[in-house]
């Protein structure tokens, strides 16, 4: 084991410890539970309707749309975290303004492309389509 | 070694445990708002209603639709709970404990956070209906758009503090001031701004659009029946209470407080940031999908990066030294 | 008022010309949903989550009341309607009442008309509250703050049933109502109480208005949503507090009135947007306003009898040889109407026809022009807010 990643194994039990325990129980309740499956049971729920059409119906564009604007706010304001937990670092070598600033041209760049997106529309869940 | 992992098994049970407690406290907490008395017959008080809950759950019909991905339909469920209890692993208990003390644990805590919405993606892709389809869809939009302001919201205990260190964070905390009370300015609406995206999150009322039981009938646990549910349902209590103990760790100073070893402190505050959520969950209505979306990506984000900004001009200052 | 052009075009937008974002998907909204009111069921061809054609199918909870009604004579049936408008009894029992009291031309005493005027609002206050907790229910969720404010809602509804229970031994199907007045008179003591009742709903409204109507989050959902216009409203034979809402100043209490409104006049209130916040003022104002009605009414309840001769006790007693007749009154959600032809067969005990015209169903109408455009959770805040009532709409 890398010893990199030798105090994560905590984690790695702690997922087992849940991971055994959430099978017992799914395997007790498999043992324990009726098995009485009938067509209609099996059917899947459509307010009392026969279900019509595919339930795995591709989905509206805007769902996209929200996931690229994820990866680019989400993982651009990660890239922020190692300046924000350095910065008293920083401050002590006297490059504060300097890191200060760095990291605010940054962002600033971040909100230009909200401000861009926003004018854009994407931001628009709601926008008519067929308007 | 053999310490941690021990801890990681009592930090199991004691989450589990606390969230069958949560459980009946919020069940409590809602009949007394609501002008009802609540669980009474099982225990004392109706103290051990989850476990009667639990039982008569493990005993009900597993059914799996027809069209249905098997695995993932039976995998999902008990992963939401996994993926819940993992972020639990990074919260400090007392000064210098945690089961994992890492350097980074705000984004490790941030990322199981995230981690979270797979299997609700899986619960409602292989359901095979329409209804969990539109709830899996609904909330993996919101979650992914809460993620933004939740990571902005996070960054600034971790610029107030200099470190991604959570118990780094209450230990800065301890020796300055609680980042939720003071500096004001950056400290409380990031808190509040934390908060509001952990209930996105966490699919809390107002923000509970992928359950939705007025519109989408009961979004992805729609099919899902008995113990299946169950751990749905469990996951987002586990979900819940992980997360006001994160909020209370970042904010409110973890274990830090007089008198009371570190431990007690910590629960009293995530107990406090519990009710507070239970509290809004009994009060107000549902947001709608759209006006989620709007109020995260037009006001949201934009306060999370000005917050972010604030934070790192009052670090500037140098007045929190 | 009177509408000369057609203003209704097709609602359906055309599905072939349609050219969607996304894929579309159609999503049967009920009848087993959780906020159909009832079981009632809307085919939603949506885009995404935007709804580009509805179109509501009722009929799941038919029971053929009408049909039945020929079978029954006048006096078996008032129970029996009671059970179409589930929320709002009194109305049912009265309307019919009406029209046959019309045909056979028999005059009400005053007491027993400010008796029916009296139990008629305390009805109206009893729905519009409950409808405003299930219009909560509705936004909120039955696992949110949507419950809280049903259950406080249904605690002040309980205050009215108990007055009833109290007045005719009977929480819902009263059966209050005879040819010719009423059944129970007012028990002693009773006037004190519905005082007690009034004062305490009154002071307590204010709380369900923050809670609702005042609150942030409601408004944002229900302002600028499922807009009617008086016009289409007019069209489609939508009364009572949906038309209201729209613009349109109409009340039968007023317009048309009978029993006690004769003599006491009802303020009619009536808002401008037509929308589904609008709806919700136009009915908490009308709840207050009947408040008011029922404190003038109890403190002015006349003398003497109330039914001009004693309630029937056998079920052939009452003969209706020939003619027809309407009557209508004003129920929580409009014009609910009874259109009887009399004689069937050598009896004439039983009318040949019934009809009832449950202002629901009209409301319903409304739905295939108001959804599209909207998501789904609009769906079920549009539904909600125009108080159909299953009961009533499929009888």
């Amino acid at each position: 084991m890398d010893s990199y990643l030798t105090p994560y194994l905590p984690v790695l039990i702690l997922l087992v410890i849940a991971g055994v325990m959430c099978t017992a129980i799914s395997l007790l309740a498999g043992k324990l539970g009726p098995r009485r499956i009938t067509s209609v049971k099996e059917g899947a729920f459509e307010c009392g309707n026969p279900s019509t059409g595919d339930g795995h119906a591709r989905h509206s564009v805007r769902f996209y749309l929200v996931a690229l604007l994820f990866i680019v706010f989400d993982v651009e304001s990660v890239f922020v975290y190692p300046w924000g937990a350095m910065l008293h670092d920083f401050q002590a070598q006297h490059l504060g303004w300097f890191a200060f600033g760095e990291m605010m041209s940054f962002m600033a760049t971040l909100a230009l492309g909200l401000v861009y997106v926003w004018r854009k529309g994407a931001l628009n869940w709601s926008a008519d389509v067929n308007s | 070694m053999i310490f941690a992992a021990s801890l990681a098994a009592a930090v199991v049970i004691v989450v589990l445990s606390a969230t069958a407690l949560a459980l009946w406290y919020e069940r409590k907490l809602a009949a007394r708002m609501q002008t009802r008395i609540g669980p009474q017959f099982v225990g004392p008080i109706g103290l051990f209603q989850p476990v009667a809950d639990l039982l008569k759950l493990v005993q009900k019909e597993e059914i799996v639709p027809m069209g249905a991905d098997r695995v993932l339909f039976a995998l999902a469920p008990p992963l939401t709970v996994i993926f819940a209890l993992a972020a639990a692993a990074f919260v400090p208990l007392w000064p210098g404990v945690a089961v994992v003390r890492s350097d980074v644990g705000v984004l490790l805590v941030i990322g199981f956070g995230g981690l979270a919405m797979v299997p609700v993606w899986m619960a409602g892709w292989a359901s095979f209906n329409k209804y969990a389809l539109l709830g899996a869809m609904r909330a993996v939009a919101q979650s992914i758009s809460y993620g933004v302001p939740l990571v902005l919201a996070a960054m600034v205990p971790v610029i107030l503090a200099g470190t991604m260190d959570l118990d780094g964070i209450t230990q800065f905390q301890a020796t300055h001031h609680w980042f939720g009370l003071w500096p004001i300015i950056p400290g409380l609406p990031a808190f509040i701004l934390f908060l509001l995206a952990m209930l996105a999150e966490s699919n809390r009322i107002p923000f509970d659009i992928p359950e939705a039981e007025s519109e989408l009938v009961a979004g992805v646990t729609t099919e899902y029946t008995g113990m299946q549910f169950g751990f749905v349902y469990l996951a987002e209590y586990v979900h819940t209470v992980v997360g006001a103990a994160i909020g209370s760790v970042m904010f409110l100073g973890g274990w830090d407080g007089p008198f009371a070893p570190g431990l007690h402190w910590l629960l009293l505050k995530t107990l406090c940031l519990f009710t507070f959520i239970y509290w809004i969950r009994w009060t107000l209505v549902r947001l709608r999908a759209d006006q989620l979306m709007t109020l995260c990506w037009k006001w949201l984000v934009p306060a999370g990066l000005g917050l972010v900004f604030l934070s790192a001009a009052w670090n500037q200052t140098g007045w929190s030294r | 008022m009177e509408v000369t052009t057609p203003v209704r075009t097709l609602p359906y937008r055309k599905l072939e010309l349609y050219e969607p974002e996304g894929d579309m998907l159609t999503l049967q909204l009920g009848p087993q949903h959780p906020s159909t009111h009832g079981v009632l069921r809307i085919k939603l061809h949506l885009d995404g989550e935007k709804i580009i054609k509805a179109v509501p199918y009722p009929g799941y909870l038919h029971r053929g009341v009408e049909k039945l009604c020929e079978q029954l004579t006048y006096v078996q049936m008032i129970p029996i309607v009671d059970k179409d408008d589930y929320i709002a009894p009194m109305h049912n029992e009265q309307a019919l009442v009406m029209a046959f009291e019309k045909l056979l031309k028999i005059e009400v005493p005053r007491r027993g008309q400010w008796l029916r005027s009296l139990l008629s609002e305390l009805q109206r206050v009893a729905s519009h509250i409950f409808w405003l907790g299930t219009m909560s229910l509705d936004l909120g969720g039955a696992l949110g703050g949507g419950s809280t404010n049903f259950i406080y809602c249904l605690r002040e509804r309980e205050l009215i049933l108990d007055l009833f229970e109290e007045l005719t031994g009977s929480r819902f199907h009263y059966n209050t109502h005879c040819i010719g007045g009423n059944r129970h008179d007012i028990p002693a003591g009773w006037a004190a109480k519905v005082h007690d009742a009034v004062n305490l709903i009154r002071a307590r409204l204010p709380e369900y208005e923050a809670m609702s109507c005042n609150h942030r989050l409601f408004i944002e959902r229900m302002r600028g949503v499922g807009v009617l216009t008086g016009a289409l409203a007019l069209e489609l034979g939508i009364t009572g507090p949906n038309l209201r809402a729209s613009g349109v100043d109409h009340d039968l209490r007023r317009d048309a009135p009978y029993d006690a409104y004769r003599e006491i006049p009802v303020n009619v209130q009536t808002a401008k947007e037509g929308d589904c916040l609008a709806r919700t003022h136009v009915r908490l104002a009308e709840m207050r306003e009947s408040l008011r009605l029922i404190d003038l009414l109890i403190d002015g309840m006349p003398t003497g009898p109330i039914n001009s001769s004693r309630p029937a006790k056998q079920a052939n007693q009452i003969k209706i040889p020939s003619g027809q007749a309407y009557a209508s009154l004003e129920s929580p959600r409009g014009e609910l109407g009874t259109f009887v032809v009399a004689g069937n067969g050598e009896a004439n005990t039983s009318p040949y026809r019934l009809k009832i015209r449950p202002p629901s169903l009209h409301a319903l109408a409304a739905l295939p022009y108001l959804l599209v455009g909207h998501n789904v959770s609009d769906a079920v805040a549009i539904l909600g807010s125009l108080d159909p009532i299953m009961g009533e709409v499929d009888r």
